[in-house]
């Protein structure tokens, strides 16, 4: 990959940003007034006295939930017009249902919005049965990215810390969601790392495992960015949990860095490093990646239905842009998203590309992985 | 010393935050909002506060909360008039009530059942925040000992109310609850996502069925055809018996028994992931177990009401724990919750306690205070509003149906919605009709996934436990909360299937001939032996064990109680049919012309949309089935179909779409 990431272009942007809120807040008034002074020109469509149907495949109480309910009063006060904007849950066959409503049935009328997740991703990459969309049948005007955390109770963190390798022969027990879900990254990078981590599938959702995890259940876990700073930092401040490795952040080069929210903890490929003594390849590193670029940098995106024309899209990407050059973006986005890459435009079709361009050796080899270790088959 | 002194000062600065008149209005505001949302089945808090979320940003913190708290407090207040004036349960924290509440209802005591029912909320909410004003401080290891085994056994403490709710032969039962859980697993598994008696191909099915459709068809649909059957109202002979003074009586003579249920209540409501759908049940068995005269469970007991309402509002004081502690939601409408303090600028978590202690007290309070605003409101209405019960039942029924489809379709969203409410209705009305505990198939069905669930984790990680040691598995497996509850439900079963025979949960029913009875038996083991053999051919174990399991208990019961019926004569309590004898089969339409009704409905909105069809539907049935005059009906179908469309206007819902509507596109409320 050549040409900068998307996502990495928009790091700078928050890290050379991220100064003083001053700085920012000055930052911010510029961009609005920049944006003021271009709307005109760009006759985006009046939608006052409207509603906007902003659609999640999940249930009120998931992750998009806290998304969308962030994203919609600014989004309200963002399009030109004013228009009510409401988040409708349609949750279905782990998101498939309503992503296959939305493709099939919702109109290109400007009023019907989608809000995808990286659920919503990993079954039209490995090919599951359920799927009738296509991503690329759609048209992106907002990606968000999100990172991940792993963690370990603090003696086996101990024990890590002085040697990594005495942790070969623990047994490792792992709430998860499933293994066909986001949890296939984690448990992939555990299996490539030689560490025995049996998951018990079944729970409903992260939080489960983190409580899990604090009974002492499970003795492993992970939880995306904005749930690890929520859930598990007043555990790893009182000592109770230590943090493993995170999943990282892509740079300009698309090469896994550090995650800036996260800088003082290693990367899985820095632990493999250390661990095997050489840096990640081969066709379980390449899977692994693929599937980390697909559901962390640009995890949840919103899409406007095929067909919508180009005034529609603009009208959507600008109130986007406006929302994140609000002079507190930053200040409230940072508590309730984490800081991480908020894109519109060309950017985020560079993520959506980038998210959903596998690799079919990636695909095989993580279907047939599935089937040789959980014996799960997509058919 | 330490609680009351940290307690204290943000108790104090709670209350004075509450009790400012704009605090209050808020949370009134909240009290009649939830109200109005809550006495429709199905929609229930997350609709409700799904309505209030967009205004909620921007708004003064504790006038947010008040509002938000308002509305969630009093949806299981308010879901108690669907079950004791209709027979519907409302939602899964007012399954129980039906059980004495409808019958109640039906004998013109409807006015007593709601302000007993009342009064137990009022009860049990203020016990609950009174309770978790200091146990929110501590809660955190108490709840933190509740791990999978423990978890497990509430699960099967609950299962083991099937003995009580059996009815007069525990095979029965048995068979009954067992195809409840059997339904529970249609769809895919939890665990491995493998297809239970459905395929990728039908998506539908493939997400299983959930508890608004199952409550609606196997309590209020068999309960409405057999009332329109006969052509009368609710109260026999249209009279109203005692009042709603009678009902608070009533609450304080049981007021021992409205306290444990409301400690029940607190108990299970702090566990997280157990959620609301055991508490009620284990009240109900309660209940029963502790009177003296157990005859009258089933036909109209007062106690039979108090019990389940007194956990259930208390439950919800216990589920703020879990959610506030944890900032893992309990139950859906805790889920949008968490959503909307987050909006207000509060993240639940553990923070919230040690930082924002007094936020916490707000939110619990006002809880409490939301309890006594909504619950007052409905024991002054109940007296009024039990007078639906005198109603010609002909004249509600239509609108019923009206209400019963459109809370159904709020499930999915999808016309799959209204045949599988036929569907899962047909067999609510053959388990009535041939006397099959209806309790019992819905505890099962509530059940079953947390069973599967617990069962299978927790043998998953007691394994990874043994495999350390023997000693540390042992450890896990039976800790002292496991010992208790397996005491506890062993107990409840040996005393369960004691009395259950004195225990007629849906009256005495007669026996006719042997054919129809041994139809449907034939039938349900039919079932059994084809989902036995859908299971054993799924490849993933996981996901296998649990339905074989079940199955194969279900059909030995089912096999034993088909002996019985070769060697029993027709006189036989295995050969219970309503039809033989009794109000059914005196009444003045017969079964399948009255459901034809009801299917003609959903019919007519599969090719019309639903408003079409309701409006076509409204006016022949009150014209031909109501007779009456053309201007009568005009005006009662203007009144439904107007209330329907700003109901879903309001809620921002669609309509059952048709197949007119794949081709023509309307303007909405028609698309």
């Amino acid at each position: 990959m050549a040409r900068p990431s998307p996502v990495a272009r928009h790091w700078e942007d928050c890290m050379s940003n991220s100064k003083t809120i001053t700085r920012r807040a000055t930052l911010g008034l510029a961009a609005v007034a920049a944006a003021a002074f271009t709307l005109p020109a760009q006759a985006d469509m009046d939608l006052s006295g409207k509603t906007v149907e902003w659609v999640i495949p999940f249930s009120e109480s998931g992750g998009s939930a806290k998304w969308a309910n962030f994203y919609a009063p600014l989004l309200a006060e963002a399009l030109p017009g004013q228009p009510t904007v409401v988040v409708k849950f349609m949750p279905g066959a782990g998101s498939t249902k309503g992503a296959n409503w939305f493709q099939t049935q919702a109109k290109a009328n400007g009023l019907t919005i989608f809000g995808s997740s990286g659920s919503t991703q990993f079954p039209y990459l490995l090919g599951d049965p359920r799927v009738r969309y296509e991503y690329r049948d759609w048209n992106v005007v907002l990606a968000s990215g999100t990172g991940g955390v792993a963690y370990l109770p603090p003696d086996l963190a101990e024990k890590w810390k002085a040697d990594p390798k005495s942790l070969l022969d623990v047994d490792f027990i792992y709430g998860s969601q499933g293994a066909t879900r986001l949890d296939l990254v984690p448990l992939l990078a555990w299996e490539m790392l030689g560490l025995k981590v049996e998951p018990v599938f079944g729970i409903k959702g992260r939080g489960d495992g983190r409580l899990m995890f604090e009974r002492g259940e499970a003795n492993i876990d992970y939880q995306t960015s904005s749930s690890y700073l929520k859930g598990v930092t007043p555990l790893v401040e009182e000592g109770k949990a230590v943090p493993m490795m995170t999943w990282g952040a892509l740079d300009a080069d698309g090469n896994i860095v550090r995650d800036p929210t996260f800088p003082d903890i290693p990367t899985f490929k820095e632990v493999y490093t250390m661990m095997k003594g050489e840096e990640p390849s081969g066709a379980a590193w390449e899977a692994w990646k693929a599937f980390f670029v697909a559901g962390f940098p640009a995890q949840k995106m919103v899409f406007l239905p095929n067909g919508a024309t180009q005034e529609m899209i603009d009208t959507y990407s600008n109130a986007f842009k406006k929302v994140h050059a609000r002079p507190d973006f930053a200040e409230i986005s940072k508590k309730r998203l984490g800081i991480y890459p908020q894109m519109t435009g060309a950017d985020a079709d560079a993520a959506l590309d980038q998210a959903i361009s596998v690799s079919d050796e990636a695909k095989d080899f993580v279907k047939n992985w599935l089937k040789e270790r959980y014996g799960v088959e997509l058919k | 010393m330490d609680i009351l002194a940290t307690a204290l000062p943000a108790l104090n600065e709670a209350f004075a935050l509450i009790l400012q008149p704009q605090q209050i209005m808020f949370l009134v505001l909240g009290v009649l909002l939830g109200l109005s949302v809550g006495v429709f089945p199905g929609l229930g808090g997350i609709a409700g506060l799904s309505l209030v979320l967009p205004f909620v940003y921007g708004m003064d913190p504790v006038a947010g909360l008040a509002l938000m708290v308002g509305l969630v407090a009093v949806i299981p207040t308010s879901d108690t008039f669907a079950s004791v004036l209709m027979g519907i349960p409302g939602s899964s924290a007012s399954q129980a009530t039906v059980l004495d509440g409808f019958p109640l209802a039906k004998r013109g005591e409807a006015a007593r059942a709601l302000a007993a029912a009342f009064t137990s909320s009022l009860f049990g909410g203020l016990f609950g925040a009174t309770v978790l004003t200091f146990f929110i401080l501590m809660a955190r290891p108490l709840v933190l000992a509740f791990g999978l085994p423990e978890m497990l056994m509430i699960t099967i403490l609950g299962l083991s109310m099937v003995a009580i709710l059996a009815g007069r032969l525990p095979l029965k039962g048995l068979a009954s609850a067992g195809l409840g859980l059997m339904v529970g697993t249609i769809g895919a598994a939890d665990a491995g996502g493998s297809p239970r008696m459905s395929s990728y191909d039908m998506p539908y099915l493939y997400d299983g069925l959930k508890l608004v459709i199952v409550g609606l068809g196997i309590f209020a649909i068999p309960e409405i055809i057999a009332l329109l059957r006969q052509d009368r109202s609710i109260a026999k002979n249209a009279e109203l018996g005692a009042g709603w003074m009678t009902g608070i009586r009533d609450w304080w003579a049981n007021i021992f028994l409205s306290i444990r249920c409301s400690t029940i209540g607190v108990i299970v409501g702090v566990i997280p992931g157990l959620g609301g759908s055991v508490v009620d049940w284990i009240a109900y068995g309660h209940a029963v177990q502790t009177s003296r005269d157990k005859s009258k469970f089933g036909s109209g007991e007062i106690r039979g009401v108090i019990g389940p309402e007194s956990s259930n509002n208390a439950k919800e004081g216990g589920g703020l724990v879990p959610t506030l502690i944890f900032g893992i939601p309990g139950s859906g409408s805790m889920a949008v919750f968490i959503g909307g303090m987050a909006l207000l600028g509060y993240d639940a978590g553990p923070q919230l306690i040690s930082n924002d202690l007094n936020i916490t007290y707000t939110i619990v309070w006002s809880l409490a205070l939301a309890n006594v605003v909504g619950a007052g409101l409905c024991i002054l209405l109940s007296g009024g509003i039990a007078r639906l019960t005198t109603i010609r039942f002909t004249l509600l029924a239509p609108f019923l149906f009206m209400l019963i489809s459109f809370a159904a379709f709020q499930s999915r969203q999808s016309l799959g919605d209204l045949v599988a409410l036929f569907a899962v209705g047909l067999v609510g009305i053959f388990l009535r009709r041939f006397d099959w505990s209806r309790p019992a198939f819905l505890i099962g069905f509530v059940l079953s996934g947390q069973a599967e669930n617990y069962s299978f984790q927790a043998y998953q990680t007691a394994s990874f436990q043994f495999r350390r040691s023997m000693e540390q598995g042992l450890e896990y497996i039976f800790s002292p909360i496991v010992i208790v509850l397996i005491i506890v439900t062993l107990v409840s079963v040996v005393l369960g299937i004691r009395q259950a025979k004195a225990i007629m949960p849906e009256g005495a029913v007669d026996t006719g001939t042997k054919r129809a009875p041994l139809i449907f038996l034939i039938a349900v083991t039919a079932y059994f032996v084809v989902s036995l053999i859908d299971a054993a051919m799924i490849s993933q174990m996981t996901d296998k064990i649990f339905p074989v399991f079940i199955s194969s208990v279900s059909i030995v019961a089912c096999v034993l109680l088909l002996i019985r019926m070769m060697r029993q004569p027709e006189t036989d309590a295995v050969f219970a049919d309503r039809e033989a004898a009794g109000e059914d089969s005196d009444a003045a339409h017969g079964l399948w012309g009255t459901l034809a009704w009801f299917a003609g409905l959903l019919v007519m909105a599969s090719v019309f949309g639903f408003i079409i069809a309701l409006t076509i539907f409204l006016i022949t049935f009150l014209r031909i089935r109501a007779g009456l005059s053309w201007l009568k009906t005009a005006l009662f179908c203007a009144a439904g179909v107007g209330f329907m469309m700003s109901m879903a206007a309001i809620l921002n819902r669609d309509f059952p779409p048709g197949l007119l509507q794949a081709y023509v596109e309307l303007p909405w409320p028609l698309k």
